[in-house]
This record gives structure tokens, sequence and C-alpha cells, in this order.
């Protein structure tokens, strides 16, 4: 399978089952559109095809074909798919290697379009106590199996309403980590509001990444991510948050943010973050049920993709101009990246990775929380039965577990979506979210094309 | 005139080979938390 496009006149083609990506001449990208419809023939170009093909001189067309008979024979185009087999035999004994620990249910802000329901997930707004926290780190410990590497993401909510409670379990973990051979990393989300020096400095010495929350322009940011007063966040997060930047050298952490259907324009929201210092962003599309106003829905499809090429090209320029910034969904490593087997089992959710929710109990992650019908078991309660059925039919899920996913050429980068959006949207965790793949696959090539407009800038 | 550039190699059909050791970021807790993008994060074995 091939994935042919074009991107500001450079043409792309995308091999995707080798992961190769290949920028060619008109010439040769017809010949593979043709090949790619019509299947890979082991001998030059006949009649029929130089008739369709007329609008080029035939010795371009010969030449094209001898590039891309040398890439078929090397296995970087047109290969076939080899991982089908892989994918139902990995995951077999999965074993659980990251937690989302909900230290504090509670928030102090009122966003509009919060998925955990303003800090409460659904409940009641609590803290963690401090004997879940270290029971969260007994449970990863001892399901971990031969894992080296744990992750623990403080989340909320609001983690620093608890952030005691975030001391005491980084420092039970730590505690642990010699006798059990384990290395533990730590991340922590937040809004910024309760952030001070004494914060930030255990920060750096203890996270290895923060996520730090903020939509962009202050009129943006300030609509939706409100105090409880109705006031905007913006003014007190900012200085923060440039602040903890620079101190972790601009490096290790991420400004993170939501765009919904009120800012369609969020290449502006993106450019505001990179103009305010931040050289680490990320902006998502919200997620959000199509009857909510500030859902996007599918007509915005062409203004959001419109978005992105200007964002991709303000990326490249700012980059040749020595002024660059990462942007998460733009950042893809060609040459090496994940392998196949992450690339096919995807986030791990509900397998490698679980939510814990501040009373103990035990969910497919942080999206899941709150939601009974897949609550999993409580870290306290050792005696009751570990929901390895639920595990088990989320460690089944891949690209290959997904119809939708089977003919799509994004497959490898995306590790087919968001299994809590499938949930939501479809009540299938094998049926991606739609609009979510839509804006996925655009992304990607918006990705990959920066990769190729910067590879030629460098020749 | 050279009609194909080829930006990088067969990145996916070497991976396999590895076997895949698990101790790799979820991707969930880099940054995103409601979307997935696997194929920016990095593979723990290369340094």
């Amino acid at each position: 399978m091939v994935h042919c496009f074009t991107w500001e006149g450079t043409h792309i083609v995308v091999d995707v089952y080798s992961g190769a990506v290949h920028i060619m001449e008109p010439a040769a990208y017809a010949l593979t559109e043709y090949y790619a419809a019509h299947g890979w023939e082991d001998t030059p170009p006949q009649e029929t095809v130089l008739a369709e093909l007329n609008a080029f001189a035939p010795q371009d067309l010969a030449q094209a074909y001898e590039e891309l008979k040398e890439l078929v024979e090397q296995g970087l185009l047109f290969t076939p798919d080899a991982y089908a087999e892989i994918a139902k035999n990995y995951h077999n004994q999965p074993v659980v290697k990251a937690l989302c620990i909900h230290i504090a249910h509670d928030c102090n802000l009122r966003c509009a379009y919060c998925f955990a329901d303003e800090g409460a997930f659904g409940g009641t707004r609590e803290l963690m106590p401090e004997e879940v926290g270290k029971a969260a780190i007994d449970f990863v410990i001892a399901r971990s199996g031969n894992r080296r590497n744990i992750e623990i993401d403080f989340f909320g909510g609001e983690p620093l309403m608890n952030f005691d409670v975030v001391k005491s379990t980084v420092a039970y973990a730590r505690s642990r980590e010699q006798e059990t051979g384990k290395r533990f990393r730590f991340t922590i989300t937040t809004n910024g509001m309760l952030l001070t020096d004494d914060i930030m400095e255990y920060i750096n010495e203890n996270m290895v990444n923060v996520v730090l929350s903020i939509d962009g322009r202050k009129e943006v940011n300030d609509r939706v991510r409100c105090r409880v007063d109705g006031s905007g966040s913006y003014d007190k997060i900012v200085p923060k948050f440039q602040k903890l930047a620079e101190s972790r050298g601009q490096d290790n952490y991420y400004v993170r943010g939501t765009f919904t259907r009120h800012n369609l324009d969020f290449a502006q929201d993106v450019l505001h973050l990179a103009d305010l210092g931040f050289k680490q962003t990320s902006v998502e599309p919200v997620v959000a049920p199509f009857d909510v106003d500030y859902a996007l829905q599918y007509e915005d499809i062409p203004k959001i993709y419109e978005q992105y090429d200007i964002l991709a090209k303000e990326y490249i320029r700012r980059r040749k101009e020595g002024k660059g910034f990462n942007f998460f969904h733009f950042m893809v490593d060609l040459d090496q990246g994940p392998c196949v087997y992450k690339r096919l089992s995807g986030c791990g959710s509900g397998s490698e990775y679980l939510a814990v929710a501040p009373n103990g109990d035990i969910y497919p992650c942080h999206q899941f929380v709150g939601n009974e019908e897949f609550r999993m078991g409580n870290v306290l309660k050792q005696e009751e039965p570990f929901r390895r059925d639920i595990s088990e039919t989320f460690a089944s899920c891949n690209v290959y577990s997904k119809p939708a996913c089977r003919d799509c050429w994004a497959k490898f980068y995306c590790s087919g979506g968001c299994p809590a959006n499938a949930q939501q949207f479809n009540g299938d965790l094998n049926k991606p979210y739609d609009l979510g793949c839509e804006l996925q696959r655009k992304r990607i090539e918006c990705a990959i094309a920066i990769k190729a407009a910067l590879a030629e800038e460098e020749e | 005139m050279k009609q194909v550039k080829t930006l990088n190699g067969k990145v996916l059909t070497k991976s396999v080979a590895g076997g895949g050791c698990g101790e790799c970021q979820t991707s969930c807790q880099s940054a995103c938390k409601t979307s997935c993008t696997v194929a920016n994060q990095k593979c723990e074995n290369i340094k």
C-alpha cells in the first residue's frame, strides 16, 4: 500500500508497510499512482501505460520505472503487509507499565470543554489520600513484570491542589526503586494556577515532563479556561509557564491547548504560544459530542485542514530562519521512531496503561474514569478480583482488529486511534472516531511534508 | 534527471527484528491525553 499526496507542489509517496517516504518528480509520481491503482508490474511501462500517462516524455517514464523498480526490489515501495501475524501474537501477557494517577478530582478552573467534568469525573470532588498513592505504586510494581521503566503521570482535576500527596507518592516510589530494580519516571499535568517557585523547583528535580495547559491567545484561553468566578486564567498562568519553561531549558515540557469550534483559526493560537517563547507546543482538537456548541463538525474539516497548512508553512519558515519550535503533532521521526510493535498496539490503555481514581478504583485510562462498566478493580482492595477480561479486551485491540484501519495509510502513525474516543462515539473499541481520523491523517501529511521541505532545504 | 529522492529507509520492516521490548514511553503520557499519536515517540533503545 502506498499513499500519494502533493503538498505545496511537492509530490510525496509514503510506502505504508516499510515506512519509507519518497519525494518524486511528476513522471515518477504519476507512474506510482498508476501502479498503486493497477498493481505493480515487473516489466517496463507498455503501450497502455504510456498512452494513459502521455503527458510525460517516454524517456522520463522509462527512467522513473527503473528507479521505482529498484525501490521495489529494496523493499522500499509497494512493500507487502507482513505484520498481521505479529499483531495476533503480540500482547499475550500484558504487563502494566504506566499509571495515570488522578491525584485530585477537583479543579480551580471551570473549563467549558473539560472531559473530566471540571475535575469531578461524574462523581464527587475529592483528593487522593496518601495511602492510595502508595497502593498505586505497589500495584504497578507488582504488575509490571520484567519492565524496568515505569511511568507515573499525576493528573486531575488539578494535581497541584493535592501536591503533598504528589510528593509523598514520588518519595514512596523512589524508596522502592532499588529493591525492585524499577526506574520511575514522573510527569505532571497542570493548569498552572497554583504554581509557585518552590513547586517549580520540585517539578524540575523530579518530573521528566510537565504538561502546562493553555489554549493560546488570551481571548481564546479566557473564553474557555475560566476561574470559578468566571474570570480568565491567561494573565496568571503565562508568566509562570514562561518561567518554568525557561527553567527547564525549553525542553521536557509542553504547553498544551485544545482548540474548539470557537477558534477554528487555531494556527494563530499555536503561533501565539511560539511567540510567547515556548519551544514545545501542542494544541489538539477538542473531542466532544456533536450536539454541543463548541464541538468540531464534519463541515469544519476544510477550515481545519487550511489551518494545519498555514501552521506547517509557518513552521517551516521559522525553522529555516533558526527560530523554530516544536508542535507535538508535527513531530515525526522518519529515520527511527517507535518499532512496529508499538505502532500496532498504540497507547496501551486498559493493559499497559491504567488510571487510578482518588478512591483507588482502576480504569483503562483517564478518559474512562467514573465509567462503572469499565471499572477494573481497586488498588486498596487486593482481595477483589482484577478484571482481566477488560484488560484482555483492550490488549487485543490493534490496527488489525479495526476494520476502518485496514485500508488506511496512516495506521502506523496513529496506531488505530484513541480507544476512549472510539468507545465514546461508537460504543466499540474497534471502531475509531472517524472525525478524529480525518484530522489525524491531515496532521501526518503535514508532518511528513515538513520533513520533506526541510530535507530539500538541507541539500 | 533523477526522478525519486528517498528520505528514509525501511524503518518498519527493520524494527520487527527487535521484538518490541515495551520499555518505551506510553504515548498518552507525553502530551496528548485525548488523541493517539505514536509516530512521534522515541524508541528507548536508540540513544
